[in-house]
């Protein structure tokens, strides 16, 4: 009702004093922008630290441990059911970690709805041969194309095409740091020995990082085939088939499904990297606390000028409240006010939060285990920009609240007859 | 035709403040349509008291009033305002006019509030009374731009837009030279007899007031002729 007149009141009320009203305005457009810029940048760089574990793990991983069986055969014998066997100093029998019956899984696998896609792989113990010296590592043969789509091995390429690991025979992707004590650049041969005493020539096709030191300095790929040349293998022989889910929350639950369904360890990427989910919420959670400091900061701005503007208008309260408006339109006309502050400065908020971080988008950021990465990560994420809004909305509401309810109290009378 | 517009029943009044004093013992009279009355009496015997209660501003008393024969007990603060804004108008020793609005603005606020017209409408109103008041040539100047004695004109206007059953004052005229004042009691000559509008005035001025049709006269706190 009258919404018009009690928004045209506020408005008159605000011009006459603009300069206050606008560092209202300014102190809740700091707090949004502010707000949304630091949560835009702190969750670009959780992305991107998440990313640099996360994007390249599988949401499940099956393999076999070798492990001690832990059913002995007397466990089993009848004549034994009812006592206590003791069996010292088990040991693990000779078994390789190969995960029996894979192609049926990967079948399974493929057909079960939850999964995005799986990718088999095949690590192998090796040591590379630089003239007399030999450097321990390991190779990880994968299935190239399945490789790449799961885990986007192409960004990590800093030099030469993955896809030749696939059309050169005998062919290997060397990490940057285990290149650089190679001395092997793309087109050379290199020599392995397998942990059997196996050796293998291999031609180097790309070289890549990964941004994990460890993997950078050790680490090598090869194709499926080559690998299973390299172990003297057959062609059905995988160690580990490496899982994407399409929701990751569910991953454990799945995990442990598989592990029941196909008798082999299976690892969730919860259990496997739990401190890294860690890690991201306790800076999402600063960057909220300091955002929502801002924005309550930019509150107590907006109720001064509020108290200010009722003390100075006492009068005018007075006569509109004299000649017929009430104490619920005289709390709409300032609430209309605190919430015309909150609105345009929070919009303006917005607008310099996503300024600032386009500005921020600019800097080079250049670090040698990000290979991708150019300028500093922004996540751009509506839903910042959402609670920033309903945050300036709510923040604004709140200071107006207590002073218009003071407006709405003003009695007429009290004023009227103190002059 | 007499016909009660406002009617006191009764009214009591006690302040609190120190200690309780009663400032307006069983106050009563009535006031018909077209009356053109004045309340005199010393400083500090209640009239502003009273005119706040009529006025229905001030809720803080025993008795009753009734507007229009209507009872106002009971009611609540936004059924007060409506009265107020529909039948009452206020004119006051202070103008009390907005300086963030033009004259015309002002004027028109009671009755953008009342919405019973169009903008349009309220604004070519706004306009017939200012220039009943002889200060249309004013209407787009601020109040502050104006001299004491058209700001009490502006609130006169104000006070008429809503067509209001009766117009209260307390002392109009109060802060007003003689020429002013002799301006601001001539429209309200004119208005109780041209345009019979019921006028209440609380005043000091004697003379103001033995021009009136009738003079109500109050002595601590009770009213001793009417
Ligand atoms: N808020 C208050 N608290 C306590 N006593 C009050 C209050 N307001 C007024 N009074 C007292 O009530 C009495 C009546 O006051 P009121 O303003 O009605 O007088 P008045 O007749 O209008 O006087 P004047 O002609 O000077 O305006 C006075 O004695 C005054 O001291
Ligand atoms: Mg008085």
């Amino acid at each position: 009702m009258n919404f018009r007149l009690i928004f045209s009141i506020a408005q008159s009320l605000m011009l006459a004093r603009w300069r206050q009203t606008m560092v209202a305005a300014f102190g809740v457009t700091f707090g949004i922008a502010m707000f949304v810029s630091l949560l835009g940048f702190m969750s670009g760089l959780n992305d991107l630290l998440d990313g640099l574990i996360l994007n390249r793990t599988p949401h499940i991983r099956l393999y076999n441990e070798v492990q001690p069986t832990l059913k002995q055969p007397v466990d089993m014998a009848e004549a034994f059911q009812d006592s206590y066997n003791f069996v010292k100093s088990v040991k693990p029998k000779q078994e390789r970690p190969e995960i029996y019956n894979n192609a049926a899984i990967m079948n399974f696998l493929k057909s079960d709805q939850r999964v995005l896609g799986i990718a088999p792989k095949i690590t192998a113990q090796v040591f590379y041969n630089v003239g007399v010296i030999d450097l321990t590592g390991a190779v990880n043969g994968i299935d190239v194309e399945a490789e790449n789509s799961l885990f986007n091995f192409q960004d990590y390429m800093v030099d030469g095409n993955y896809i030749d690991l696939k059309n050169t025979p005998n062919s290997i992707i060397l990490g940057k740091g285990l290149a650089t004590k190679m001395l092997a650049s793309i087109g050379d041969i290199i020599q392995l020995t397998t942990s059997k005493g196996e050796r293998l020539q291999l031609k180097v096709v790309g070289l890549f990082q990964s941004g994990l030191q460890d993997a950078d300095n050790t680490q090598s790929y090869a194709s499926l085939v080559t690998t299973q040349k390299l172990l003297g293998e057959s062609i059905s022989y995988i160690t580990d088939i490496q899982i994407k889910v399409k929701d990751i929350e569910m991953a454990p639950q799945i995990a442990k499904e598989y592990e029941q369904l196909f008798n082999v360890e299976a690892l969730d990427i919860q259990t496997a990297n739990s401190q890294f989910e860690t890690g991201s919420s306790v800076r999402s959670i600063i960057s909220y606390a300091v955002g929502i400091t801002l924005l309550i900061v930019a509150g107590f701005g907006i109720y001064n000028i509020l108290n200010m503007m009722i003390y100075e208008k006492m009068d005018s309260i007075a006569i509109l409240k004299a000649t017929g408006f009430s104490g619920n339109d005289v709390n709409r006309i300032f609430t209309s006010i605190a919430l015309s502050i909150g609105i345009v400065g929070g919009i303006l908020g917005l607008v310099l939060g996503l300024s600032l971080s386009l500005l921020i988008d600019q800097i080079p950021f250049n670090t040698p285990s990000l290979p991708t990465i150019k300028t500093y990560p922004i996540n751009y994420d509506p839903r910042f920009y959402l609670i920033g809004i309903c945050f300036s909305l709510i923040t604004t509401y709140l200071a107006g609240y207590l002073p218009s309810r003071k407006a709405s109290k003003v009695d007429p009378v009290i004023i009227i007859r103190g002059k | 035709m007499s016909h009660k517009i406002l009617e006191a029943k009764n009214v009591n009044k006690y302040f609190h403040d120190p200690l309780t004093v009663q400032v307006l013992s069983d106050v009563s009279f009535t006031l018909n349509r077209g009356e053109f009355a004045s309340i005199i009496g010393k400083s500090g015997c209640g009239k502003s008291t009273l005119l706040y209660i009529m006025s229905t501003m001030d809720t803080d008393y025993e008795g009753d009033i009734l507007i229009d024969e209507r009872s106002m007990k009971g009611l609540t603060e936004a059924d007060l305002a409506l009265v107020r804004n529909e039948k009452i108008g206020f004119v006051f020793q202070f103008h009390y006019l907005l300086n963030e609005f033009s004259v015309l603005k002002n004027v028109m606020l009671p009755a953008l509030k009342l919405g019973k017209y169009s903008v349009a409408e309220i604004e070519h109103r706004a306009y017939e009374k200012l220039k009943m008041l002889g200060i249309e040539s004013e209407a787009l100047k601020t109040s502050n731009q104006l001299s004491g004695g058209q700001k009490q004109r502006v609130a006169i206007a104000r006070a008429l837009i809503n067509d209001p059953l009766i117009i209260m004052g307390d002392e109009p005229t109060g802060n007003l030279d003689k020429k002013n004042s002799e301006i601001v009691f001539d429209i309200f000559k004119e208005l109780a007899e041209v345009y019979h509008q019921s006028l209440l005035i609380v005043t000091h001025d004697g003379e103001f007031a033995a021009r009136t049709n009738r003079i109500i006269e109050m002595e601590d706190g009770k009213i001793i002729s009417s």
